[in-house]
């Protein structure tokens, strides 16, 4: 069974057709990089895999199930452009609610575990209005870490983090594969998301240009999946 | 059904607390309501009878606007660094996430009200205790009914840009025959009367709106939340 399948999913804003019968799909253990330009329907197409909005057409399953099922939605941890913490609550508090909501046997000792390994013990009393930028980014991680997901959707991860945020994401990625998670990106960088995917799907104005395993092609040059298969 | 119970306190709290620390939608709430009744002191004479008898009517209008000042925030908070997303995406009910942040929204109104009441017995030279566990009954139910509306239409406008103005208009029309109710009771209450067979319909129609639109925004939630 796929940890995660798209299965002919249109998605229209309007009368605008933002995802045209996109068919995917990743393994369990499998890191799926989505590429593509900007508007190509990247974002579009990892908030309706998270069920945050209903495709028009088709379906979308996360390990058989609907991702709108209660269950699924604690195999699923989403990063998005937003860190999705609150900057009136301290980053403990932040991480004991999160861990309350999804049922965490002991959720301030998940939360402290998981401040010490973003490297945020020292500030864990602090108000996230007061963090710099990479502080909130890498409690963003450890938030979408926190519950233990077997599912990881990241919508554009790397972006505006500081050097070790980027250290503490890619070690905690690779942790995750290692652990047989799947992760589903995607991405403008892609030097970083080509060393860890192990497949690669383009978007382009919508539909999947490609989707195929990494190859040593990619990572020996990045632009070459947008070479052959995209816009050039 | 315990955890269902957790989940809403645990989304109740997280509210309360947040609010409570920045204090920026219960301080604007709050004002609003003694301005509007400060200024509107003025422009009546305290000592009419027809004062009294509009004063219900006067303190559900003060109320209304006032408790949407409050009402806004409750789903707009989140947008800020896209927290509405970690909270869709977590594994709790749409019904749970609603009930949480109304009752809430429930608290920090009640708390709005009960402070503005005395001052308007102040302000208006009105004797308003005379049938105090009555008129808390009734500020209870009504508020509640505005509460669960209020936030409903919270979620519905969230994404909108001029939700500020959306909310009233859309929350205010239906909540005309709560509000004609909590006005009539009101104004009888505070001048003294009790509920009685004469006017204990409005007393049910509340208790009705309060059960039905409850129900109705707990089946619906999901719905506008996890939009098309």
């Amino acid at each position: 069974m796929n940890a995660v399948g798209v299965e002919g999913v249109w998605k229209f804003y309007g009368d605008y057709p933002a995802l045209r019968n996109v068919e995917l799909s990743a393994a369990p253990g499998a890191c799926l990089a989505l590429i593509g330009r900007n508007g190509a329907g990247k974002t579009t197409l990892l908030r309706t895999i998270a069920g945050f909005s209903r495709p028009g057409k088709g379906k979308i399953t996360i390990f058989g199930n609907s991702p709108r099922d209660t269950e699924t939605r604690r195999l699923m941890g989403f990063i998005g452009h937003g860190i999705s913490v609150y900057d009136e609550l301290s980053a403990l508090e932040n991480l004991t609610l999160f861990g309350k909501l999804y049922g965490l046997a002991d959720p301030k000792k998940s939360a402290l575990e998981w401040l010490e390994r973003t490297g945020l013990e020292r500030v864990k009393d602090g108000l996230v209005r007061e963090f710099s930028r990479g502080m909130r980014q890498r409690l963003a991680v450890a938030r979408a870490f926190l519950h233990g997901p077997k599912v990881l959707l990241l919508d554009e991860p790397f972006t505006a983090l500081d050097d070790r945020a980027i250290a503490v994401l890619q070690r905690l990625l690779r942790e995750a594969l290692a652990d047989g998670k799947t992760i589903v990106m995607s991405t403008h960088q892609l030097r970083e998301a080509l060393e860890l995917a192990t497949h690669v799907a383009l978007l382009n104005r919508g539909q999947v240009a490609f989707h195929g395993p990494r190859t040593a092609e990619m990572v020996a040059d990045p632009g070459w999946v947008y070479a052959r298969y995209g816009e050039g | 059904m315990m955890a269902f119970v957790r989940q809403v306190l645990v989304i109740m709290s997280k509210d309360l607390r947040a609010e409570l620390r920045t204090k920026e939608a219960i301080n604007a709430s709050l004002s609003f309501a003694l301005v509007v009744l400060l200024l509107f002191s003025f422009a009546f004479d305290p000592s009419e009878e027809t004062t009294r008898e509009i004063s219900g009517g006067l303190l559900w209008i003060v109320f209304a606007f006032a408790g949407t000042l409050l009402l806004n925030r409750s789903f707009a908070r989140e947008l800020e660094n896209d927290c509405l997303d970690a909270l869709i995406s977590a594994p709790i009910s749409g019904a749970a996430l609603f009930l949480g942040k109304a009752l809430a929204n429930y608290i920090l109104v009640l708390a709005v009200e009960l402070i503005a009441l005395p001052l308007f017995g102040v302000f208006y030279n009105v004797r308003w205790t005379s049938q105090f566990w009555q008129l808390m009954m009734v500020i209870a139910l009504a508020t509640w009914g505005m509460t669960v509306t209020g936030t409903m239409f919270s979620a519905l406008t969230v994404n909108i840009r001029l939700r500020e103005v959306m909310l009233p208009i859309l929350n205010f029309p239906i909540l005309i025959p709560a509000l004609l109710g909590a006005m009539q009771l009101t104004s009888a209450l505070v001048a003294g009367k009790p509920i009685t067979a004469d006017n204990d319909a409005w007393l049910k129609m509340l208790i009705g709106f309060d059960v039905m639109y409850t129900a109705v925004s707990v089946v619906l939630v999901e719905t506008v939340l996890v939009g098309g």
